[in-house]
């Protein structure tokens, strides 16, 4: 949860990212791992193009009566025994979230992965306030342990490797024989068990994030492939999910299309190992179950991303396929953009949450080569997201203003075509300055070699009657 | 001569500003191949840039403007020829978009965008043309985005490649982009060298010396960052490899 890199500095975030070698090492799992896990996993799918088209109309009926399922969901959740909270903002969200803690008088939290809470900054205001919080996913852990931000929707701890993980539970377990052999991954993972189990067992309190939130049934999704959501949510005396507001789907069949698509997408698998949902709490007669049940709704920026130019956003189901397929990620990793969310979906969501001013970059740092958004499950038009933030990012003049007036120029004298073409051979001397446009070309390629004449004119010329 | 339906409709040359100013020998490799095909190109000296720059800068002024004019020169011509997916998708697929909110326009550009074709597109689709054999050897085949996405232009420029006596190879990653991206290329410039790399490495592991592409940006990107490593491989335009040789009088 510490601090992120300024997204303002993206370049200087991206040089130091391309210098990082054990970084540039750990990135070379998205092309032999996730992009072939996804894509093998959608070759047994023949049906997937009419399930993309499914699962956007689904959560575009979500979200076109949006207050409909949400007071639904809530009504329900009510009738099952549960508490629904709204919070407009991030503090909002956190004071609510440490005021159900604090009435219930607990003292011990365990939090399953939760971009959400990421987003919110939950942590450390609740261990200002007194609670000890243990992230029980692995990832999640692993990075509490460094005190880093995730660097991955759904592996936060991606830009890590092994021997660094060997290194944080020897740091971190003290209480473990130093000698002991945790050099492989089965050790590791063995490790991680008994020390979550621990706290597992000790909890009073389990917040949880939310995959999807059922109108009709007033139930809450949760997948993972270790298990520690099912135990967030059912061992602890209280559990808090908590879920942005976007995560409403009107029926149980909807979240059906949604697991086929979000497995896949994600890791190529066709089902996470866990898929848990929980409806309000213990009821007379169960196994288990917590004894409180409360969800927490959360806007913090979305319901400005309801307009027309930006909703299709709120489609996201956060399997990070965008990520995983972004040539741009997958060379600096996710902590160079310096957000919550990284990479495509991030460029496309944050400057809502984040102000365009602080995340200009972002949906500028993109080739728009589209291959994002002909991945995306949701089918997410990331591109045209991405050139709506550019074009508010151009108005408020926030980009960087040579480029802006370099822009205005340029339409300009493409609108008079000899000045155009006088401009462009004036250039040509200028390409070899140490400084401008042609210099950053210059830093890795070659210039092209100008030729004596332009085509146009030469054709003009020729064809003279 | 081929004979097709397009045959003695009007055709217009969209040069690009990038062959315009740093590859005119592309634009008359575009013109021999397009005449030997049995059209006669015009080349509307009033054409300048289709604004794609501005309009993946966030400036839908200026990126309107240009379009509005580019549409204009070119709307008399019954189809429009674009060496390059990039700008072809500008007109096809981006003109339309940019107008969203203006009816008047928003209906002139949907019209406009149907005459519009990538070079490669234009030469199968619409004029059903066969080339005449004019090479031989192996060739790396880069897909850029734009002709892979945009324009759905990939079995094409195969076909024709093939016709023409070549053997056109598919890289690796074929789907990942170069890296070059207009302006992202300077903006965004240690990275997008950083792709271009990864691109070469798998470029040259096709085994061919050659590289080509229905468009002129990826290639001066790979080229310029090729040519800076001392990497032996060489770039044409498709165009280039395609077209007849020019007549020495």
């Amino acid at each position: 949860m510490s601090a992120h890199k300024n997204p303002r500095q993206f370049p200087a975030n991206t040089r130091e990212a391309l210098a990082n070698a054990p970084l540039q090492k750990t990135l070379e799992r998205i092309k032999l791992g996730f992009q072939l896990f996804r894509m093998a996993a959608m070759q047994e799918l023949p049906e997937l193009e009419s399930l993309r088209t499914a699962l956007a109309a689904a959560k575009d009926r979500a979200l076109a009566h949006l207050p409909h399922y949400l007071e639904q969901f809530e009504k329900n959740v009510i009738a099952n025994g549960g508490q629904v909270h709204w919070a407009r903002s991030a503090s909002e969200a956190i004071a609510i979230v440490s005021r159900i803690a604090r009435e219930a008088g607990v003292k011990r939290i365990v939090k399953s992965k939760s971009m959400l809470t990421e987003e919110i900054g939950l942590n450390a205001p609740l261990i200002r306030d007194g609670f000890e919080v243990v992230e029980t996913d692995l990832g999640e852990y692993i990075i509490q342990l460094r005190d880093e931000p995730p660097s991955h929707i759904i592996a936060p701890a991606f830009h890590l490797s092994r021997a660094d993980v060997t290194q944080s539970f020897r740091t971190a377990h003290t209480h473990l024989d130093p000698k002991r052999d945790i050099d492989d991954r089965k050790s590791l993972v063995r490790e991680a068990r008994q020390v979550l189990r621990e706290k597992f067992l000790a909890a009073d309190l389990g917040i949880t994030g939310a995959n999807a939130l059922i109108a009709e049934t007033g139930t809450v999704c949760l997948v993972t492939n270790e298990g520690n959501a099912d135990l967030s949510m059912t061992h602890p005396r209280v559990h808090v999910a908590i879920a942005g507001i976007e995560k409403i789907l009107p029926a149980m069949d909807d979240l059906a299309l949604q697991l086929r698509l979000l497995g896949r997408s994600a890791s190529g698998q066709r089902m996470t190992v866990y898929t848990s949902l929980r409806s309000g709490p213990r009821k007379v007669g169960d196994a288990d179950g917590p004894e409180a049940f409360h969800v927490v709704l959360v806007d913090n920026g979305r319901s400005q991303l309801m307009r027309a130019e930006t909703r299709e956003v709120l489609r996201c189901i956060r399997c990070a396929a965008c990520l995983n397929h972004c040539p741009v990620y997958a060379s600096v990793g996710g902590h160079a953009y310096g957000v919550t969310y990284p990479g495509p979906i991030g460029a496309a969501f944050q400057p809502a949450i984040s102000g365009i001013a602080a995340t200009h970059h972002l949906p500028s740092a993109s080739s728009f080569c589209g291959r994002c958004e002909s991945v995306c499950p949701a089918k997410i038009p990331l591109t045209r997201i991405m050139r709506h933030w550019r074009e508010e990012g151009f108005g408020k003049g926030v980009a960087e203003t040579p480029n802006a007036n370099a822009l205005k120029l340029f339409a300009f004298a493409a609108r008079h075509p000899r000045l155009f073409r006088a401009t462009m051979k004036l250039a040509r001397p200028f390409w070899h300055l140490p400084f401008g446009p042609m210099a950053k070309w210059r830093k890795h390629r070659n210039a092209p070699p100008a030729p004596a004449v332009l085509f146009v004119a030469r054709v003009q010329q020729r064809r003279k009657p | 001569m081929i004979v097709s339906l397009a045959q003695g409709k009007r055709v217009g040359l969209m040069a690009t500003c990038m062959i315009d100013a740093l590859s005119p020998q592309t634009g008359e490799a575009v013109l021999r191949l397009v005449e030997q095909c049995g059209f006669t190109v015009d080349v509307p000296p009033q054409q300048t840039c289709c604004g794609q720059p501005n309009w993946n800068g966030g400036d839908r002024k200026g990126a309107a403007a240009l379009a509005r004019r580019t549409i204009e020169i070119f709307e008399p011509f019954d189809y429009v020829i674009v060496p390059s997916g990039s700008c072809g998708g500008q007109l096809r697929i981006e003109y339309p978009a940019i107008f969203a909110n203006d009816a008047q326009w928003a209906e002139r550009a949907a019209a406009f965008a149907h005459k519009c074709f990538e070079l490669t597109s234009f030469l199968v689709n619409v004029a059903g043309a066969a080339m005449k054999p004019c090479g031989s050897g192996k060739i790396a085949m880069h897909d850029s985005c734009s002709a892979l996405r945009q324009m759905a232009a990939t079995a094409e420029p195969r076909k024709l490649l093939r016709e023409a006596g070549y053997e056109p190879l598919d890289n690796p990653s074929a789907e990942t982009c170069c890296g070059f991206g207009g302006l992202f290329a300077i903006k965004y410039g240690d990275v997008s060298a950083r792709m271009g790399r990864d691109k070469l490495d798998a470029l040259a592991a096709t085994g061919a010396t050659t590289v080509t592409a229905c468009d002129l940006g990826c290639l001066i990107h790979l080229k310029g960052i090729a040519e800076r490593e001392g990497r032996n491989l060489s770039f044409r335009h498709i165009a280039e490899l395609l077209a007849p040789p020019e007549q020495t009088s």
